[in-house]
């Protein structure tokens, strides 16, 4: 810090707009690039997991502390003690333990519910705790605490309870970003259990509010699907396992086109309350592998 | 240094706040905008330079973790911050009206440009919907939590100049 290196320093500053002129053309370029292709996307992911997400972890459970304490506002007092002693349960628990509950939480329903749980079954499935959620208000992404070193990789299915959260859009070491299919750019190519009829799941940010998620291009030209129908995973989408449950129809409409319907689907998960997910390890088949 | 390690402890804490803690309390689900409050409070108090930098890395650590592209976000901020940067000349340090204000108009620029790029883009037009629904109350939690955390950064702000003139001044 001597002032001969400081004038030195001072003089070789860049004004302002040059700087922003650079970092512009910067920013342009990684926004064509990542756009485009995928390659960048490790060696920043790792950087940006070494140092965040154990903080984020840290103060994750700062915040489930925090939203415990407003909810007890809200809640009536018996609820909440209720609430609380299961949290404090589940914090004893290791992941381990989480993942086996679950599990077993899971075949119990599916096996009232569908004859599904044979296939349910098959697939590994690894547990993990969401740590952060979208800094902005315009998507529902999440962060878990679970990334490629636990040998999660790209597009592998998330799920919570009996049905499916998401798929998992970004790794890095020890993180793994999963876009929810509520979220307002995720479309999922699903089918009614009943008939087997394909649709089209779209997450909508103007329905968030309400809870609720839409459909659209269903053919059903018999009229077969009624409202309560459930919606599960296609066979042919390309990313979802087939038969995972997304929720039920709640609504039904004909298109102003007279040929196909479309309507809203309560879904199976209560996105305003994940703390956990299950991840299910198993990529689905496509042509190329 | 000193700035540039309370600079960086800023940003880290303002983001691992907003996207977890305020995450966990938020009210009707939308999240006050922190790192608008920083980059636009840097922005005005030190100049376009230190505006833009602060916006560029606030953006960029949100771009790693939840951006669809790597880098809008850090335009967005970066500009942001170089534009209140311009307001330098006629800040105080003693008059919060101005902050305030330009505090409002920066996270209403924000939602705007988000809106447009990864919304309107896509064909969804409703924006009367997404102003009341999500920039709006947006901005008035931002504005709200601007009055807490405003004059921290400020006093953060200070405490560095002074420590700044003392050593500049150990060397004369």
């Amino acid at each position: 810090m001597s002032p001969i290196l400081k004038k030195k320093g001072e003089k070789f500053t860049l004004p302002g707009k040059y700087l922003l002129f650079i970092l512009t053309l910067l920013c342009t370029g990684l926004i064509v690039i990542t756009f485009n292709t995928n390659f960048l996307s490790a060696p920043i992911s790792a950087v940006g997991g070494s140092v965040i997400v154990p903080l984020q972890e840290g103060i994750s459970k700062a915040g489930s502390w925090l939203s415990t304490r407003s909810e007890e506002l809200v809640q009536i007092r018996s609820l909440l003690q209720e609430n609380e002693e299961l949290k404090a349960q589940v914090d004893e628990l290791t992941m381990e333990n989480i993942r086996l509950q679950q599990d077993r939480y899971e075949l119990t329903n599916l096996r009232e519910l569908y004859e599904l749980d044979a296939q349910y079954d098959e697939y590994h499935k690894i547990g993990a705790r969401i740590i952060a959620r979208d800094s902005g208000n315009w998507f529902h992404s999440f962060v878990i605490n679970k990334g490629s070193e636990d040998g999660l990789q790209i597009d592998m299915n998330v799920m919570a309870g009996s049905g499916l959260v998401g798929r998992i859009v970004d790794v890095g070491p020890n993180w793994a970003k999963v876009m929810s299919i509520i979220d307002d750019n995720s479309n999922t190519s699903g089918m009614v259990l009943s008939t087997s009829e394909n649709l089209v799941v779209c997450g909508d940010l103007e329905l968030y509010a309400d809870g609720v998620i839409s459909f659209e291009k269903l053919i059903d030209s018999a009229d077969r699907v009624v409202e309560g129908d459930k919606i599960v995973t296609s066979n042919i989408s390309d990313k979802y396992l087939p038969g995972i449950l997304i929720g039920y129809i709640s609504t039904i409409n004909m298109d102003s086109n007279n040929l196909t319907k479309s309507g809203l689907i309560i879904p199976a998960v209560d996105f305003e309350h994940l703390e956990e997910v299950l991840i299910i390890t198993q990529l689905k088949q496509t042509v190329d592998n | 240094m000193k700035r540039f390690i309370v600079s960086v402890l800023l940003i880290i804490i303002c983001f691992l706040l907003q996207t977890t803690v305020f995450k966990g309390i938020a009210p009707g689900g939308i999240v006050p905008n922190l790192m608008i409050v920083l980059t636009a409070s840097f922005g005005f108090m030190r100049g376009e330079r230190t505006g833009l930098i602060i916006g560029f890395f606030c953006g960029f650590l949100a771009d790693i973790f939840f951006g669809n592209v790597l880098g809008l976000n850090a335009m967005i901020y970066m500009y942001i911050g170089y534009a209140n940067g311009k307001f330098n000349r006629i800040f105080f340090p003693e008059d919060i009206k101005l902050p305030l204000a330009l505090i409002l108009v920066s996270d209403l620029v924000y939602g705007f440009s988000y809106y447009v790029t990864l919304f309107l883009l896509r064909g969804r037009f409703h924006i009367r919907y997404y102003f009341l629904h999500v920039i709006l109350p947006e901005v008035v939690y931002t504005i709200l939590i601007t009055l807490l955390l405003y004059p921290l950064v400020l006093w953060i702000n200070k405490k560095l100049e002074e420590s700044e003139e003392r050593s500049a001044r150990k060397f004369v």
